[in-house]
């Protein structure tokens, strides 16, 4: 019997299911009931691309893949169940690297493998994948070193930046086309690589803590153009249809961001965005026009509004992430659902440092997931709300935001959350938040601001309410 | 052989429609398992990588494809396990 694995038109037609169930799979993660399932598709969409690629007899040596598939897998199953939920945003910037890395290796091998035998259109794309392959690898790292606080997370700006990136990205361009000419150039091919992996670091340093949303959502995206171009490297169409669909994904997402912070993907990449016109961050509570003063209150001032209050709603910022609070956040909405309060949770799609991730954190401290809120949905109801509780939550509440058209973030939409009849903030000190601007909330006469730590201030005010 | 080239911007643009398309209706609620499971489908490079750790043709070729696996099946298996772990997370009392 003819083995029909060797056959391309049978490859293909599998590759082909694969990209469908692929497809289903996204499909099933428009709601939280389906989509176990289909990440679960997607999964064995991805075992059966590689099973049959595998099969295809054009293997020779099975030896070093299992080699690879070991490691990568043991690292992959170690880190997936290590890691904690507030690490998510650094996890996934890591693992965009990786997946940029994969495709710019394929492009260097292919490369190597025949650099005579190449044709101007796959000497192109292989230098495509190779560009933003590494750009993404270099641009993630940088991303994941900020996110987990192993390099300072405000922007770098020097002088001269944006002219260097452009020197660089024209340097990149202009060896990549003498490659595709002449394919014989190992060393200006080797130029492309060095040049693109300068530039990731280059163009992610000057990007602040609080804009980390964006730029993994814009990397996520990279991540899949680069997948598209080495599907086209290899001629494999389930290649350039996933490629396509991160790399939809990854923008659909970094509009969104940009969107929920009114301001341009441009402005986010080359703003630099949290200083001020001399460069430096600006730092230390501005002079309040009025003489207004922060009024600090106490547990027990707190404990006795709550009493007298009939709802509740929750404003997660990443204040809440930082001191790894969401688990006492639930602890209170439970004490305060016991005691008959209505309780709700208002999300800021720029809350945190990415998309969605209040969400996770949230769900993992075992809060029900109708009762998360997106900020369209529930700006209406803080008028009719007794309290609004802010934990680690700042630009997003900055009534500034709506009132003040002088602010930096004036137009931004954000959470109504002074409309409610108190605000509680909870805040570890009176620093800005990211973007360094005043926030007029915090003075405000039906505010109460809770100072300290507030994992500590939240257990304090469970205690309390669970007391009497 | 132009004609598979230009099929195969045929597909990326159409693919990306779709992408467009599925993705606008993912909730807020999970953009983070959206992006980690995205993340995992963009390890696919591996199917290229499984082929240039494969063939044999020499060292230098054999390390970057097992570079390439290691890449990739960290990124797939990873990211597979972690949105798995975290879509998990997300119940309705």
């Amino acid at each position: 019997m003819r083995n029909f694995l060797l056959d391309p038109t049978y490859q293909d037609a599998v590759y082909l299911f694969a990209a469908v169930l692929f497809i289903v799979g996204i499909r099933m993660l428009t709601s939280p009931e389906t989509a176990p399932r289909g990440n679960f598709l997607s999964a064995l969409a991805m075992l059966l691309a590689v099973g049959i690629t595998l099969a295809s007899g054009r293997i020779a040596d099975f030896r070093w893949i299992a080699l690879g598939v070991a490691v990568g897998a043991a690292i992959g199953i170690l880190a997936s169940q290590l890691v904690k939920m507030t690490a998510m945003p650094q996890m996934v910037a890591l693992y965009n690297g990786l997946g940029g890395a994969a495709s710019a290796l394929v492009a260097v091998s292919e490369f190597l493998r025949q650099p005579g035998a190449l044709d101007y259109f796959l000497t192109t794309v292989i230098m495509l994948s190779l560009f933003v392959g590494a750009v993404t690898l270099t641009g993630s790292l940088v991303a994941f070193a900020k996110l987990q606080e192993l390099i300072s997370g405000k922007p770098v700006a020097f002088p001269l930046q944006h002219p260097l990136n452009l020197v660089f990205l024209v340097a990149a361009v202009i060896c990549g086309v003498l490659v595709v000419l002449d394919a014989e150039q190992l060393r200006l091919f080797a130029a492309v690589a060095a040049l693109a992996l300068v530039l990731g670091v280059l163009v992610v340093i000057p990007i602040g803590g609080a804009d980390m949303p964006v730029v993994i959502a814009l990397l996520n995206s990279y991540s899949g153009v680069a997948v598209s171009f080495t599907g086209f490297v290899l001629t494999n169409n389930v290649l350039i249809i996933t490629g396509a669909l991160v790399g939809a994904s990854g923008l659909f997402l970094t509009n969104e961001m940009c969107k929920a912070m009114n301001r341009s993907i441009w402005n986010v990449l080359f703003g630099g965005f949290g200083l001020t016109e001399s460069g430096a961050p600006a730092a230390g509570v501005a002079e309040i026009p009025g003489g207004g003063a922060v009024k600090p209150y106490t547990i027990e001032d707190a404990v006795t509004v709550l009493e007298n209050s009939d709802s509740v709603i929750f404003v997660p910022g990443y204040g809440m992430a930082a001191a790894r609070a969401q688990h006492q956040v639930r602890e209170l909405g439970d004490a305060l659902e016991q005691r008959g309060l209505d309780v709700k949770y208002a999300i800021h799609p720029v809350a945190g440092r990415m998309p969605g991730h209040m969400n996770v954190l949230l769900a993992e401290a075992n809060v029900s997931y109708d009762l998360l809120k997106d900020m369209d949905e529930i700006n209406k109801d803080f008028k009719m709300t007794d309290v609004a509780l802010v934990i680690g939550a700042n630009d997003v509440v900055n009534p500034a935001a709506h009132e003040d058209a002088s602010s930096p973030i004036y137009g931004m939409p954000v959470l109504n959350a002074e409309q409610a009849r108190t605000v509680m903030v909870l805040k570890r000190s009176m620093n800005p938040g990211f973007a360094g601007i005043e926030n007029m909330l915090f003075y405000r006469d039906n505010t109460m601001m809770l100072f300290g730590d507030a994992r500590s201030t939240l257990s304090k005010l469970v205690d309390s309410l669970s007391q009497d | 052989m132009v004609s598979v080239y230009l099929m195969g911007f045929y597909v990326l643009v159409l693919a990306m429609f779709v992408g467009f398309e599925i993705i606008s209706k993912v909730p807020p609620m999970l953009h983070t398992p959206l992006m980690s499971g995205t993340n995992a489908i963009s390890g696919i490079s591996l199917v290229g990588a499984v082929v240039a750790a494969g063939k044999g043709e020499g060292a230098l070729a054999i390390g970057l494809g097992v570079a390439a696996v290691i890449c990739g099946t960290v990124n797939v298996v990873g990211g597979y396990l972690v949105t798995n772990r975290m879509l998990r997370m997300f119940r309705r009392k």
